[in-house]
């Protein structure tokens, strides 16, 4: 129900949060971390595997990047943003030694 | 006969596991269903004292296991209702006294015996939790509109799910809907949101100074019929009985809060 008091709040630009509001976010939030069963020093081990990984195709910014746990809905995503300064450029390794009629 | 084994859980303590079973238990019982309640909240003993027949106990869970007396000399007969008995934990052991196995065989025994057996579970995740919850059918998760007690729960549906405890079912235990009305409490469609569809809301339990007063004399509310506390227990022993009930109204109508609402000093 609108009421006045918010209508003047509206009118003033003073919209305060409720505390269960907040509550909510801040549980959905930690129950993410929860549920992933993932500590943020295991986090840290995957994020460091991760820029091994990485460096060995890409030059990245190692400062810049983050790699969190995230909800959307009912699901928890990975979400990783990894600037890349530059793509290495490599010979690729040949597969086979092995003549296969295909020339590579 | 096999009667049906609900363990009362919550991970954390204080929002009211030991309320939720004297008074479902007493209730089951004035429904005229044989119970028996089990505390195994062992060295921290108080299902006794709420129910009081604190002075009463002679044998406790922990001799049963351990064969020193036989498991009908140590269960104590309700002094109100009849076909209700408790079977007290020990205040001088520990958690470790009694293991899954042993429990899962006295919870065999006593489901024999009683149409229900309901088991107050320590607070906790330890052996105490794994213990408690080794011989149940069915869990019911006590939880209150509050971060830390929410957090808590999820947990242990997890761990309830692991333990092939699945579909809890949840009490929402202490709700203020006046704060919940001024947007400063959690309401419970808000609860059942956080700690996802897996559990099905049993009751919802108003926050009521007459549970204290009833802790005082250890009498289980469910018993005054004047408290909405009371009326809110007697409707959860309906619902385990299978009806369909409503939830309560608990808001506070009334031409104030409306008053009120119009002004927007309240919700």
């Amino acid at each position: 129900m609108s009421s006045l008091l918010d209508f003047l709040n509206r009118l003033f630009g003073r919209v305060e949060k409720s505390s269960s509001d907040i509550a909510k976010k801040r549980l959905r939030l930690v129950l993410v971390q929860d549920r992933s069963n993932m500590s943020p020093e295991v986090l840290e081990e995957l994020k460091e595997e991760l820029i091994g990984v990485l460096t060995r195709y890409l030059e990245i910014d190692e400062v810049g990047m983050s790699v969190e746990l995230d909800k959307s809905d009912d699901s928890v995503a990975l979400v990783a943003s990894i600037p890349v300064k530059s793509v290495k450029v490599r010979v690729p390794k040949i597969r086979s030694l092995e003549p296969t009629g295909v020339s590579e | 006969m096999s009667g049906q084994v609900i363990v009362v859980t919550s991970g954390k303590g204080g929002v009211g596991k030991t309320t939720v079973v004297a008074n479902i238990g007493t209730g089951l019982a004035a429904a005229g269903h044989k119970t028996v309640l089990v505390d195994a909240d062992i060295g921290l003993r108080n299902l006794d004292l709420i129910m009081g027949l604190e002075n009463r106990i002679v044998y406790d869970i922990v001799d049963v296991v351990e064969g020193r007396c036989e498991l009908k000399k140590a269960l104590i007969r309700d002094k109100r209702v009849e076909g209700l008995q408790l079977l007290p934990a020990s205040q001088t052991r520990d958690k470790t006294a009694v293991s899954p196995e042993q429990m899962k065989e006295l919870c065999q025994q006593l489901r024999e015996e009683f149409d229900f057996v309901i088991i107050d579970c320590p607070a906790g995740i330890e052996h105490g939790f794994h213990t408690a919850v080794a011989g149940a059918d069915k869990a019911i998760v006590v939880s209150m509109p509050e971060v830390s007690a929410l957090r808590d729960a999820d947990k242990i549906v997890g761990l309830l799910e692991a333990s092939e405890l699945t579909d809890p079912y949840l009490i929402v235990n202490r709700i203020r809907m006046d704060m919940v009305q001024r947007g400063d409490m959690l309401d419970v469609n808000d609860m059942t949101d956080i700690l996802g569809l897996q559990v099905k809301v049993l009751g919802i339990v108003p926050d009521d100074q007459s549970i204290i007063v009833s802790a005082n004399r250890g009498e289980p509310i469910v018993l005054d019929n004047r408290s909405r506390a009371g009326q809110a227990f007697r409707n959860i022993v309906r619902r385990l009985q299978g009806e369909e009930v409503e939830f309560m109204d608990l808001s506070q109508g009334g031409l104030m809060l409306r008053l009120k609402r119009l002004v927007g000093l309240a919700k």
